[in-house]
């Protein structure tokens, strides 16, 4: 084929602007694609709150209830540990819940929660997301030597206070997760609040 | 095949360039005269690569993709189906070995200066396989839904939490749900056995097209395309067909025995392989009391765990993976091969072999024990990351600096 006479310039242009369409119709064939990979309408349906009966929890023992498909450790602490809290601030990263995302207004609080005693906590450790361990007694730990009980993950060894805050040398960064919760006598339940009632 | 009198052959290559592309990349393949053990492993990794394709897509046919059933499904092949756990065991014991093929491959490259001008490319694609490996691995652990792959799944997921402003909604749209849910399951079915298989099968074709377009490396890192006879044949180089065929056959079949015998006798490897907690199913409640990942992403655990901050763990941990793709641009020694570069070099790279391998050790291990009862897991893992980006970051004034020996001519030993 001759090249003589080519509008080099035509060409480009009808080059730039055959491809920029091109590149927006692949930007708009590339959105159901990406969008198909959102929770479905089923998964996002799937936030029914959960109620759980706490009349038998004993003071000091804890319970794990399931909310949305994800565990929430409940503790009714004794006055001997809600009375250690206070001392720990110096060794906790965000001793005064300076991150209001991780707990709701009414659990801005010293003890994390509504009653001082109720302690609701979701399970999922805010580092990598595994459910750390309830170690309660007060005694030396492998993990920490002056252990005052709490919460202790087992993946990266990030440390819990009894009102899930974190500790000072932990990978994870935030307090554990205070979910919406609202007590009806001795049914919790755990996803609904006054405020988002 | 030269004979061309062959007319279904001509009538072919008339049509297809059969015979020329055999000649190309088997017959008239000249590859260096010297190669030794560590050139068995990218013949090795090819093998490993069909083992996982042929079996993989045999387990399909049994396994149930979905959070209620995939658990069982595997016990199924394990006990119901003819010759499943034959099957599953070959995929699972494959990955080790694929690894263990594919590092061993890594590691001659860095010995040899494979990565090396003129063999960036080859070594881009080869990291592209690496990567793309890693994920595949990963994604195949998850699909039998046991408590390992479910809560290996959170962390690694979790990873992506990490970024900063997107993290969270990052890793709901990987997950496909508020948590690791049948919808994570699914796609990475999908993901697992289609896209990512393709993925590699390509970087594969893409890293042979560059290596036969520049020649292979060899130990001593001479160029054997400088001397050549009068019709052109390297005076260095043997026709990879019949040659190197024959002589990987060796290899393969000593690596087949090492292989069926971790297979038949030792086919969860201790743990290191497919973990006791993995044989309790997927419960999203309570973590497994020790986690850890099969032992191939170790040493790249141990760089995230030994960080105490969050984000700056999953960076480092990036940055491990990311700066082994700058390597050739790292190295700027003047020769090729350990044999020839100074005395730094040849102390750091085996020593950086050892570091490696311990780091991938300690991925294995509670970050609280100690290392031969000597020195805490963590003190160790925080000095041996060091170590690690040292090597790397360190390369460029080194190996400048260091007094190389001379290159010889042509390749010393062989056949």
């Amino acid at each position: 084929m001759s090249q003589d006479g080519v509008n080099n310039s035509r060409r480009l242009l009808l080059l730039g602007s055959t491809a920029a369409v091109g590149a927006v119709g692949a930007g708009f064939v590339a959105v159901p694609f990406l969008a198909s990979w959102n929770p479905s309408e089923k998964a996002k349906a799937a936030g029914a709150p959960a109620k759980v009966d706490i009349s038998k929890l004993e003071p000091g023992a804890m319970l794990t209830a399931e909310w949305r498909g994800k565990p929430v450790f409940i503790v009714r602490r004794t006055q001997e540990v809600l009375g250690m809290l206070e001392g720990l601030s110096d060794r906790l990263k965000d001793p005064a819940n300076g991150n209001k995302a991780q707990q709701p207004a009414y659990a801005d609080n010293l003890q994390r929660s509504r009653e001082p005693e109720l302690l609701v906590l979701l399970g999922v450790c805010t580092h990598l997301g595994c459910a750390p361990k309830f170690y309660a007694e007060v005694k030396p730990e492998p993990f920490d030597a002056d252990w005052k009980g709490g919460f202790f993950c087992p993946c990266h060894g990030s440390r819990f206070d009894m009102s899930g805050r974190v500790f000072n040398g932990s990978p994870a960064g935030d307090n554990l997760l205070v979910p919406p919760y609202s007590l009806d006598g001795d049914i919790l339940v755990i996803g609904i609040d006054e405020e988002t009632a | 095949m030269s004979n061309q009198k062959n007319p279904i052959m001509g009538w072919i290559d008339d049509r297809l360039p059969v015979t020329v592309t055999y000649e190309k990349h088997m017959s008239k393949y000249y590859a260096p005269k010297n190669f030794n053990f560590w050139y068995f492993f990218g013949v090795l990794s090819m093998l490993m690569l069909v083992n996982q394709i042929l079996t993989g897509i045999w387990l399909t046919m049994n396994f149930t993709p979905s959070a209620d059933a995939a658990f069982a499904s595997v016990e199924y092949i394990m006990r119901d189906v003819e010759w499943g756990w034959l099957l599953r065991y070959l995929h699972s014991t494959g990955a080790t070995f694929f690894f263990i093929a594919i590092y061993l491959h890594m590691f001659r490259a860095v010995l040899y200066g494979s990565y090396q001008k003129p063999r960036e490319l080859i070594w881009l694609f080869g990291m592209g396989i690496y990567l793309a490996l890693m994920a595949e691995a990963f994604m195949g652990y998850v699909l039998p839904w046991g408590q390992m792959s479910y809560w290996g799944a959170q962390v690694i997921i979790s990873l992506f939490g990490a970024i900063p402003v997107i993290g969270d909604d990052l890793t709901t749209w990987i997950r496909g749900d508020f948590l690791i849910s049948g919808a994570t399951l699914n796609r990475f079915f999908a993901l697992h056995v289609i896209a990512v298989p393709l993925v590699i099968v390509a970087l594969v074709v893409l890293h042979l097209l560059a290596l036969h377009e520049v020649g292979s490396n060899n130990p001593d890192g001479v160029d054997i395309k400088k001397h050549k006879d009068e019709n052109g044949v390297p005076l260095d180089g043997v026709p990879f067909h019949p040659f190197y065929t024959v002589h990987d056959m060796v290899g393969i079949v000593v690596f087949l025995m090492v292989f069926c015998s971790v297979m038949f006798f030792f086919p969860m490897g201790g743990g290191f392989m497919l973990e006791y907690a993995n044989f309790e199913p997927a419960n999203g409640l309570k973590t497994p009391e020790h986690i850890a990942p099969v032992w191939y992403f170790g040493a790249f655990y141990t760089i995230l765990r030994a960080i105490p901050d969050k984000l700056l763990g999953v960076i480092a941990m990036g940055a491990a993976i990311a700066i082994l793709f700058v390597l050739p641009w790292l190295d700027k020694s003047p020769v090729k091969s350990i044999r020839y570069k100074g005395l730094i070099s040849k102390t750091l790279i085996p020593v950086f072999g050892v570091a490696f391998a311990i780091l991938t050790w300690l991925g294995t291990q509670p970050s609280d024990g100690y290392f031969l009862g000597m020195i805490n897991n963590t003190t160790l893992a925080r000095w041996l990351t060091a170590f690690y980006f040292g090597y790397f970051l360190l390369m460029p004034f080194y190996t400048r600096m260091e007094k190389t020996k001379p290159v010889p001519e042509r390749v010393t030993g062989g056949h």
